[in-house]
């Protein structure tokens, strides 16, 4: 069997000849990312090329054969999303099809809700949003199967306060969507009845969380509950719910009109299917890109942003899943395939597929000073380790960023991570713990460099000073012009 | 009542910190002549129609769902911030006892409790921004309007404040002016959108409710679009419907027990 460095070397190499093999050499099934194209993209209007509402979505394929989806009946419903493989695209990975079967077969009196996070705010994460405000019926007409698959009898949006001019158009989506008999009473002519209401959110990070998200939800502050109860069991307003990602529940209906097998066939078996990749930091053209799963970074980043501004041998970290997950050094990403089990094997996480690349231009003892500012910020302050932790490490970083720390403290940064993480309600302070430990594991030796120059008064502060960066230089005028329906900033150029 | 919320203000900073969140300002209320207990506050009546078809979308036993929704609007009425009268009408609308609310406001960090300018801008900040140089913007727009992070300018026009990951990182670095992302930026553009907004008109969104100040028109990169070349119309369609055998949603329904349940009767008011 091929180590996972070989395959990935193999992969490589097949793709430089991708060019040259026809289709007749598509073999759907072996886990192989090469064969997909565009006729295999989900979210065919992620760069606004049409409108996002209903006769364009239907052009899209949105809204088709819903009813005969509906009347494949809830249990072979989450069957076929079991046999696709998806799993969950906010983070944690979970198999889909496994969660939507938690919930309950039968109502015990209380009714089921289905919870959809679209409280996007994982540091690097920006797909959802592109979701949401291009595609919304996708969103919506998920929902309903979703929902419909889990005996819902309403769905919940959560969307993040600050996405204000997103949550209008998924707004204005739902009410088309009930304007069409879609949503409401006899959805879609199905007989079933179901809700969609749309949640604006206040801006906490922390309301990301599921059992977060639905205190939320019901009014409160956003402080994770201790589970269990499972919310599948006693979840929002007391009922069994299931909270999942926008991603997620998005690309369940094209699933279910594709086929299982289909989704199945892109990427290396556990990991199937398409992703959207939201890619940010120094490369020439940042954007966000639907990719197959277990595509290879490098690939990714050479084939959709231009690679990195100065080269790839300009790289010197890479973070492969919002900023929850470790980073990643230029060995590793060198090999990086764009999947759960790789990644997880490399130390690190697919995480919500956000990749914030980083060049040698960039200190990265401040890169992750600013995270560690970011967690204690969000942190809800329930659980000691995560309110009083976030704090030490982000105080302890501040100051190995100047140089003015003792080289004992790296262990002691390590092992005061290693108390925050586990030991907490919530995944937010093993989330805030991953990033420090990447450092201490990665780049440990800089740290030692910077307290030896600050004491031999080598270092200068501003010497990793970042200008703005919004990728190399604008070069689309004329498919700016005409889709970006006259709209688009024309002062800058 | 106001020495004591004077005491809490002048403990150290550091005993407070995990409570002082992002809204910039002590957590505790501090009276000032526009924001007394006893200052008016009433949602409008047009406001009123919004709070009913808010709290149409909760089950009627848990109208304190509606609490983050309403501060919201009642922050928009109150022009960009939430004097305390209003999160006691809020309380009163949803019927919960006031420090219920206090809780919510205080921890969400899109509440503010302050007066802050006209164009409230927040920067982002975190790492995937920092690194594409949200530090040269802060420097850009501290220089140009003469303000620090979390202050007002003299004349109330501008608030500049620095805040966590606002979710446009492919199209750093940002920021978010009132419910607008302003994204791409660089110090010549951030100055061009601070002139504009001086002299009261703002460059207007762009077609997809975000304006990348470099010329893109969202997500597609400054170079372009390397997918969806040929947009696909319609994806193909399985063939094999008729292995699944066919389960009616309606007896789905009946099995929930949701025949009778009585949100049906906002269904009908929203179709």
């Amino acid at each position: 069997m091929l180590s996972v460095r070989g395959l990935a070397r193999a992969a490589s190499r097949g793709v430089q000849q991708r060019s040259l093999s026809s289709a007749a050499e598509v073999n759907v099934g072996t886990g192989v990312y090469q064969h997909f194209s565009d006729q295999d993209r989900i979210f065919t209007n992620l760069y606004g090329e049409q409108d996002w509402r209903l006769p364009d979505a239907m052009k899209r394929g949105d809204w088709h054969k819903t009813k005969e989806i509906m009347w494949m009946g809830p249990d072979a419903i989450v069957q076929e999303i079991k046999d696709s493989g998806l799993r969950g695209r906010g983070g944690a990975g979970f198999p889909s099809g496994l969660k939507w079967s938690f919930m309950p077969k039968n109502s015990d009196g209380r009714p089921s809700f289905l919870v959809v996070n679209a409280d996007e705010s994982e540091p690097g994460t920006c797909k959802d949003r592109e979701i949401m405000r291009k595609d919304p019926h996708k969103l919506v007409e998920g929902c309903l199967i979703a929902g419909y698959a889990m005996r819902a009898r309403a769905a919940y949006v959560y969307i993040r306060g600050e996405y204000f001019n997103e949550a209008t158009v998924l707004d204005e989506a739902i009410h088309e969507a009930y304007a069409a008999g879609f949503l409401g009473k006899n959805a879609c002519g199905s007989g079933y009845d179901f809700d969609m209401f749309l949640h604006r959110g206040a801006g906490a990070y922390i309301c990301g969380e599921e059992t977060a998200l639905i205190e939320s939800l019901e009014g409160r502050q956003g402080k994770p509950r201790l589970k269990p109860p499972f919310p599948a069991g006693v979840g929002v307003f007391g009922c069994p719910s299931t909270v999942t990602n926008v991603e997620t529940i998005a690309v369940a209906p094209t699933i279910l009109r594709r086929g299982s097998e289909w989704f199945n066939g892109f990427g290396n078996p556990n990991n199937r299917g398409t992703k959207l990749f939201g890619i940010s930091g120094h490369v020439n053209n940042p954007m966000v890109v639907e990719e197959s799963m277990s595509i290879p970074l490098q690939e990714l980043i050479e084939k959709h942003c231009g690679g990195m501004r100065n080269g790839w041998d300009s790289l010197q970290a890479c973070i492969p899943g919002g900023s929850s997950v470790p980073v990643l050094n230029k060995d590793q990403c060198d090999v990086a395939l764009m999947e759960f089990d790789d990644l997880r094997a490399k130390g690190s996480g697919l995480g919500t597929a956000a990749v914030t690349m980083f060049d040698d231009s960039v200190d990265m003892i401040s890169g992750i000073r600013r995270l560690a500012h970011f967690y204690k910020h969000e942190s809800c302050g329930q659980c000691t380790p995560c309110r009083e932790g976030t704090g030490w490490l982000e105080t302890i970083l501040k100051r190995m960023e100047k140089g003015q720390a003792d080289k004992r403290e790296i262990p002691m940064l390590e092992e005061i991570s290693r108390q925050i993480e586990g030991h907490t309600i919530c995944a937010l302070g093993d989330a805030a713990a991953w990033p420090v430990q990447g450092l201490t594991r990665h780049f440990k030796g800089d740290i030692e460099k910077r307290i030896d120059d600050v004491a031999n008064g080598e270092y200068d502060p501003n010497a990793a000073f970042q200008s703005a960066w919004s990728g190399a230089a604008f070069d689309n005028k004329e498919w700016v012009e005409e889709h970006g329906d006259g709209m688009a900033y024309a002062g800058g150029r | 009542m106001l020495s004591s919320s004077r005491i809490i203000s002048r403990l150290p900073r550091v005993a407070l910190h995990q409570t002082v969140r992002a809204s910039g300002s002590n957590p505790s209320h501090i009276n000032t002549p526009d924001n007394l207990p006893t200052t008016y506050f009433d949602f409008t009546e047009e406001n009123y129609l919004r709070v009913t078809r808010i709290l149409s979308k909760y089950p009627s036993n848990y109208k304190q769902s509606g609490i983050i929704p309403l501060l919201d609007l009642a922050q928009r009425q109150a022009g960009g911030w939430l004097p305390l009268a209003a999160m006691d009408k809020v309380a009163k609308i949803v019927n919960v006892a006031p420090m219920r609310v206090y809780e919510v406001a205080t921890f969400y960090t899109m509440f503010n409790r302050e007066k802050v300018g006209k164009y409230f801008m927040q920067l982002c900040g975190t790492t995937p921004c920092m690194i594409c140089g949200s530090e040269d913007i802060k420097q850009t727009i501290e220089k140009h309007l003469g303000i620090k992070d979390g202050e007002t300018t003299s004349d109330g026009l501008f608030t500049l404040r620095e805040v966590e990951c606002l979710g446009a990182c492919a199209n750093a670095p940002m920021i978010q002016m009132n419910d607008d992302y302003y994204e791409c930026l660089t110090p010549k553009t951030t100055i061009e959108l601070l002139e504009a907004c001086k002299n009261g008109q703002p460059p207007a969104m762009g077609k997809w409710g975000s304006l990348p100040m470099n010329g893109q028109v969202s997500c597609e990169g400054p170079k372009g679009k390397t997918s969806l070349i040929t947009v696909p119309g319609h994806p193909p369609l399985r063939t094999d419907w008729e292995k699944f055998e066919k389960v009616d949603p309606k007896s789905v329904k009946v099995h929930m027990g949701y025949g009778g349940y009585d949100e049906t009767e906002v269904v009908e008011e929203k179709s």
